[in-house]
């Protein structure tokens, strides 16, 4: 498939390299002991580290080390086990430290990979360059007072990860299934729980555009993006503008800018005299963190199975399509409520009613799967009525919709109503002749050669029974009757 | 190194630091004289040494992950020249 962009002079090549800031999952922050829970009243999860007073020292959290490691392993990356913290100087109003304590030269992850599959089906392996912990800022919040901004330090200091790939990303439907399938990680491994709506994953995107075979363009980032709608918004609007500049003969600065989620647009943050010259050195606070591969080893013997693993597990052990696999491996929740629900059953069968079935009932009930008044229990137990011939398929539906509705177990509701799939051929052979009867006409054009009328003779034989005679024995009898 | 006027109008700058004018110049050539003796220390052959951060050799003491602070909103906000229902009050800052 082609990611070309053609503009009015020729065709373009959109090249997108993404940093996104994951909020690592843990009880206390990055260098000290205030909590990181989210909506908590201002300024009560803030210790004096994070509020910077003077002589407070900064203590590095084991959990958020053993968590960006985890990261690191999961997307396949180098572990350094040397690694340095920097302060990155500042000045902001929600940066009581005025620096960051971050890594630069020496990150505690090295390169990686992370595989992303389009619609298409075709697959890219999307490059990590780095992952490097850093703390986060307080909040500030500009729309409280008509002079004022308000700031709240409750997040200053939790642990991030800056998750940083290489300009591998050559579209905004590419850069879509990145952010999804990091968030998909981070979620299996547990060290991110991925909210974009609570700010917990967040992303900039750096975008150029140049000539097919050409050096790279000069880029501009667009920074803090919280839904992948947004992600890709950004990109379509930065490619389109720096088409537009570049084919009337202007050139791309290189800058930061903001993204206006209400017109979909982005817009200059800072203009290039006032670019923040960082001054970053080793923070003095702290020592250098350094790991032993043991501790990375026992990290790397609790890693979970991760989605790409699972999913290749279920085409070729399960015989599920690539499609499938996928819908059902993209959360770590439904992959176990599938694994269980499938279970010594015909999988193929249960991937078909939890991808039709269940998620379009859940879907249209506003539910999300752990929620689900059917469990997979219940579900396997449906599927298997449908294995033995007990109900048919199209009975099936009926059952699980009572099940959705009730919560109530599949043989239950068949006992109750009187449901089970009729097989007895003496039985079939009652209503089929019932129908012919009925139909002589009908009967006398088929044998005259008007061969489609079969199915109407099934449809209407299916209709009298309540829809519970076995169809392979109706088509079956009907056939020898009708000969 | 040197260090020009224009150097120290720019660091003085990051560091939000108000500099006058007729200062500057002075101050260009009191951080010179810092930098260059400073710079005596070039004359030692370091080919084979690593860089160093720390000449302790301890390692960097780890924390649990347990939740010890916090809940002191009237000591956060204590020093503050101006405070709302909790926050920080300042200058309004929009980029």
């Amino acid at each position: 498939m082609s990611n070309l962009v053609s503009g009015q002079t020729g065709d373009w090549e959109v090249v997108i390299g993404m940093e996104v800031h994951a909020q690592v999952t843990s009880q206390a922050k990055l260098f000290s002991g205030s909590s990181t829970t989210f909506g908590a009243g201002p300024n009560e999860n803030v210790s004096l580290v994070d509020a910077a007073m003077p002589g407070m020292l900064p203590v590095i959290n084991e959990a958020c080390v053993h968590q960006a490691v985890k990261t690191g392993l999961g997307l396949k990356a180098d572990i350094n086990l040397y690694s340095v913290f920097d302060r990155k100087n500042y000045f902001y109003a929600d940066l009581p430290q005025g620096y960051q304590i971050s890594q630069f030269k020496h990150p505690i992850v090295g390169e990686g990979v992370l595989v992303i599959e389009l619609a298409d089906g075709s697959t890219h392996d999307i490059g990590i360059e780095r992952i490097h912990l850093e703390q986060d800022a307080g909040k500030s919040l500009h729309d409280q007072h008509p002079s004022k901004s308000y700031i709240d330090l409750n997040r200053s200091g939790v642990a991030l990860m800056e998750i940083v790939s290489h300009p591998d990303l050559r579209s905004a439907e590419q850069a879509g299934a990145y952010i999804k399938k990091l968030r998909s990680i981070l979620r299996y491994l547990g060290t991110c729980d991925g909210n974009m709506e609570e700010g917990s994953l967040r992303a900039d995107v750096n975008v150029s555009v140049r000539r097919p075979g050409e050096g790279l363009g000069t880029r501009t980032e667009t920074k803090n993006l919280n839904s992948v709608r947004f992600i890709m918004q950004a990109i379509d609007y930065e490619v389109e503008r720096q088409i537009e500049v570049l084919e009337a003969g202007g050139s791309i600065d290189q800058e930061t800018r903001l993204f206006d989620t209400s017109t979909g647009t982005t817009r200059q943050m800072r203009s290039k005299e006032d670019a923040h010259d960082y001054r970053y050195f080793p923070d003095p606070d702290l020592l250098p963190l350094q790991l032993t591969a043991a501790f990375v080893d026992a990290i790397k013997a609790e890693l979970p199975e991760l989605p790409d693993d699972i999913k290749a597990r279920m085409v070729s052990d399960y015989g599920l399509s690539s499609y499938d696999a996928s819908v059902l491996t993209e959360e770590r929740e439904t992959a176990s409520f599938y694994e269980a629900a499938s279970n010594g059953r015909d999988r193929k069968l249960v991937a078909n009613w939890m991808t039709s079935e269940l998620f379009g009932a859940l879907n249209k009930a506003g539910k999300t799967l752990a929620d689900s008044p059917v469990s997979p229990a219940s579900l396997g137990a449906l599927v298997d009525l449908i294995s033995d011939g007990t109900i048919s398929g199209r009975i099936a539906k009926d059952v699980f919709a009572e099940m959705f509705e009730t919560g109530r177990l599949a043989p239950d509701i068949i006992e109750e109503k009187g449901l089970k799939q009729v097989s007895d051929s003496g039985a079939i052979e009652g209503l089929i002749d019932q129908v012919l009867a009925e139909n002589q006409d009908k009967v006398e054009e088929y044998r005259s050669g008007k061969d489609k009328l079969f199915g109407f003779f099934v449809g209407q034989t299916m209709k009298i029974s309540g829809g519970q005679a076995n169809p392979a024995m109706v088509n079956q009898l009907l056939k020898e009757k009708l000969k | 190194m040197s260090v020009d006027k224009d150097t120290v109008k720019k660091i003085a700058r990051l560091a939000r630091l108000d500099v006058p004018e007729e200062r500057q110049e002075q101050i260009a050539g009191e951080l010179q004289a810092i930098l260059s003796w400073i710079e005596e220390l070039s004359e030692v052959d370091t080919a084979n040494v690593e860089p160093l951060a720390s000449v302790t050799g301890h390692s960097l003491p780890l924390r649990v992950d347990k939740v010890t602070d916090g809940n002191k909103v009237d000591d956060i906000l204590a020093n503050a020249p101006e405070q709302a229902s909790g926050f920080f009050v300042v200058p309004k800052v929009v980029e």
